[in-house]
């Protein structure tokens, strides 16, 4: 594994149990403060009651499940390639990725195996969705501890990029982007154009952001050594992402399973030691980086080809043939009305998304929609340790924490 | 890692609660008796070196006699492989040990699989609704339950097929 | 004259003028007053939410319209904007805001989700925030572009703009208001 100072033996022994026993204390020096459902902090709802001692947080209560949308029962019920808006708005500030992610767990369900332009295509959609998850993320660090400037300067970047998944999908951001086993049309050139404009303009933005931030002595006191988890627990409570590489541990299933043609580039996984949020914060602005290397890679060797591989059963035809040609009206039908060929397996599916390993486990039965849909968000199972990295930070402290996470309201109650 | 051998190793150890094997599916999948479950996982995470839990989710099969499944994905990030457990309870008696000693990021996920289908997690310290408000009195991803919401009186569903 | 022609002044409401002083009413004081400068309250929960931050932006800018301000404390706001899925576990928190907002109130429901509970028709979705508090304007858009936004915050302005002092005291106000459940202080 690695790590620096990963005990394994610890690793297969930690035991879990972290229960706050408060019965010998005298109550009346505690108090309760109730955080959310809405509060300027938590972007978006969740609400922590924390139990406090003065400043000093001694625990925490989480409520969860503000903005339940059942996705899971929805996908029950919708055919396959109608799922790909509800991967949407899992983790909004990141669709492509979801999106993508959903058309590799189909195309591993129907064994279909995409060409190299495609791989290069989605490489290109899911690294820029990958900067602009970062750059919410790392501004939103910034406001929570007083720097209000860096997040206004960084959402003119991410202007740029919406504009991008304008050209490509035509939505801003619930992109529902892409088809199964491709894209429905290719990049113009007007997308190509902006992309290597963005390229070009996105260093000196974020030089510019760094050096607001980075060697701040205020950012840096107040973000090293706060908000720390050892790698061991990391572990057990199944993080992954950037949470789980700031505490020392080097997986992305973007190296570990390479899927869309991630094997054919060249990256660093960027890796912390103590996994606090300063760590958290270098990660993020490592990989985005690491992810501006690879979209100018990708482009600069984007390779000829179709925009998409052949499935027949998922691509509609085009409009003006469904009008005319029995064939396409016919293939039309039997695709709306669920008439065809999915076979009746499990598979699991994972992708490295903007906050960890978004896994897709599908069961199908045949029919037009599956039969169970599960998604792993990793926002839903990292958010479990807050209670035990806050416990003993000052409020403050939890405050930034929180939003160092990245906790998605989106991706915790799907 | 092969799966012969771990299969091997599984086998030896706790031969008779493997139910079934399946080595078709992109991920080995071992369909385990409900009663031995944390054994095996406590084995896999200690010996076998499966010391990540990707995934916990329910599921439900209503025509089967053991009708609720709980599935695992484990992860040997240093081998890489992932192994997936099936077992399954019946609904009656939907009991079934918890592992959040072995791994505390099970806790929310046993918790969503106890809001959404009723499962019983024996031994956690906190299994109560986490997604659905805390009044609601059924399990919703359970089969027979519809999706759309049954209590709306503005919704004439004649005009919807239903 | 040439110069003049490059700016567009906003007319002065209905009144008598003459050099020193110019008369109106005093509703229609009040309303330019107030449409300038209305405090939102961003009860952001979802994706409309991202929408709404890239709307604060330089890029578009909801602050050249006075509400540069952001309140978070429902006492100081003016204008509820509701952006994202209300699921009925949040609807009575919705109801609980806008009790402790102060009169006058308005409430914008931007996106599909909070105007009409949008894609989810689902057991856990509150179909629609105007089943628990009173809304002025929607906005449809899953999410909504940053220039609906504007547009929906434009339609609040006309209406506050255009609104009598008496409206909040009037018996139908009231009955409108009991009708949701919503307590009345006065």
């Amino acid at each position: 594994m690695g790590a620096r100072g990963l005990n394994i033996e610890r690793m297969k022994t930690i035991n879990s149990e972290h229960h706050l026993d408060l019965t010998q204390q005298d109550e009346k020096v505690y108090s309760t403060l109730n955080l959310g459902p809405t509060h300027p902090a938590t972007h978006g709802i969740f609400q922590n009651v924390l139990t406090m001692n003065g400043e000093t947080i001694v625990g925490a209560e989480q409520t969860i499940g503000y903005i339940h949308r059942a996705f899971e029962k929805i996908a029950e019920r919708r055919p396959y390639y109608q799922i790909t808006t509800l991967t949407d708005r899992l983790n909004y500030c990141s669709s492509p990725i979801n999106n993508i992610g959903w058309h590799l767990a189909v195309e591993k369900l129907l064994g279909v195996e995409t060409n190299k332009r495609v791989d290069y295509m989605r490489i290109i959609v899911m690294e820029l969705a990958r900067i602009a998850d970062h750059l919410v993320c790392n501004s939103v660090i910034g406001v929570d501890s007083g720097a209000l400037t860096g997040f206004v300067y960084v959402f003119q970047e991410r202007e740029a990029i919406y504009e991008i998944f304008e050209e490509i999908c035509g939505a801003r951001l619930t992109t529902n982007l892409g088809r199964v086993g491709g894209f429905d049309r290719d990049f113009s050139p007007i997308a190509i154009q902006k992309i290597k404009a963005l390229l070009k303009r996105l260093p000196k933005i974020l030089h510019e952001f760094e050096n607001l931030l980075m060697r701040n002595r205020i950012f840096m006191d107040r973000t090293i050594n706060v908000g720390g988890i050892s790698a061991e627990r990391a572990l057990s409570y199944s993080f992954t992402g950037p949470n789980l590489r700031a505490a020392g541990i080097d997986y992305d299933v973007r190296v570990q399973e390479p899927y869309s043609s991630y094997n054919d580039f060249d990256f660093i996984v960027p890796v912390g030691e103590n996994g606090d949020i300063y760590d958290r914060f270098c990660v993020r602005e490592t990989e985005m980086w690491e992810s501006m290397k690879l979209i100018t890679n990708a482009l600069n060797n984007l390779p000829e080809g179709k925009f998409n591989t052949e499935v027949p059963d998922f691509f509609m035809p085009p409009k003006e043939d469904v009008y005319s040609k029995m064939e396409s009206l016919i293939s039309q039908f039997k695709m709306v009305m669920g008439e065809i060929d999915i076979p009746q397996k499990e598979i699991y599916s994972a992708v490295e998304a903007g906050n960890g390993e978004l896994g897709f486990y599908v069961v199908a039965d045949g029919g037009r929609s599956p039969y169970r849909l599960h998604f792993r968000r990793p926002g839903f199972i990292y958010y479990q340790a807050f209670p035990e990295i806050i416990t003993g930070a000052s409020l403050s402290d939890a405050i930034l924490t929180m939003s160092s996470m990245n906790v998605i309201a989106g991706e915790l109650d799907a | 890692m092969e799966n012969s051998i771990l299969l091997q190793a599984l086998k030896d150890k706790l031969g008779k609660s493997i139910l079934s094997v399946d080595e078709t599916s992109d991920v080995l999948t071992v369909t385990v008796d409900s009663e031995a479950i944390s054994t095996i996982i406590a084995f896999l995470k200690e010996k076998q070196d499966f010391i990540f839990l990707t995934d916990l989710c329910g599921i439900h099969y209503p025509e089967q006699e053991k009708e609720l499944g709980i599935i695992y994905h484990l992860h040997n990030l240093v081998k890489n492989k992932r192994i997936r457990l099936k077992t399954f309870v019946t609904k009656a008696n939907p009991k079934i040990q918890s592992i959040v000693s072995l791994f505390s990021g099970a806790n929310w996920m046993e918790r969503e699989t106890f809001d959404f289908y009723g499962v019983e997690f024996v031994g956690h310290p906190n299994l109560v609704r986490i997604l659905n408000v805390e009044y609601m009195d059924y399990h919703p991803m359970r089969k027979e339950y519809p999706l759309e919401d049954a209590t709306r009186l503005d919704k004439d569903d004649s005009f919807f097929g239903r | 004259m040439a110069e003049k022609d490059k700016y567009t002044v906003v007319e002065a409401p209905e009144g008598y003028s003459a050099p020193g002083f110019f008369v109106t009413t005093l509703d229609k004081a009040v309303g330019l007053a107030r449409k300038n400068s209305l405090w939102p309250l961003p009860f952001a929960t979802s994706c409309c939410g991202i929408e709404f931050m890239a709307t604060m932006g330089a890029h578009y800018d909801l602050g050249r319209f006075g509400a540069e301000r952001l309140s978070f404390s429902p006492r100081q706001a003016d204008l509820l904007m509701v952006m994202g899925t209300i699921a009925k576990k949040m609807a009575p928190v919705v109801q609980q805001v806008y009790e402790q907002m102060a009169e006058p109130r308005w409430v914008i429901a931007i996106g599909a989700c909070a105007s009409s509970g949008g894609v989810f028709d689902t057991y856990s979705v509150l179909q629609g925030i105007d089943k628990v508090v009173p809304v002025d304007v929607y906005v449809p858009g899953c999410p909504p572009r940053p220039e609906q936004i504007i547009d929906g915050f434009m339609k609040i302005q006309e209406l506050v703009g255009n609104e009598t002092l008496r409206r909040r005291y009037s018996t139908e106000y009231k009955e409108m208001l009991e009708s949701y459940g919503i307590k009345i202080d006065r």
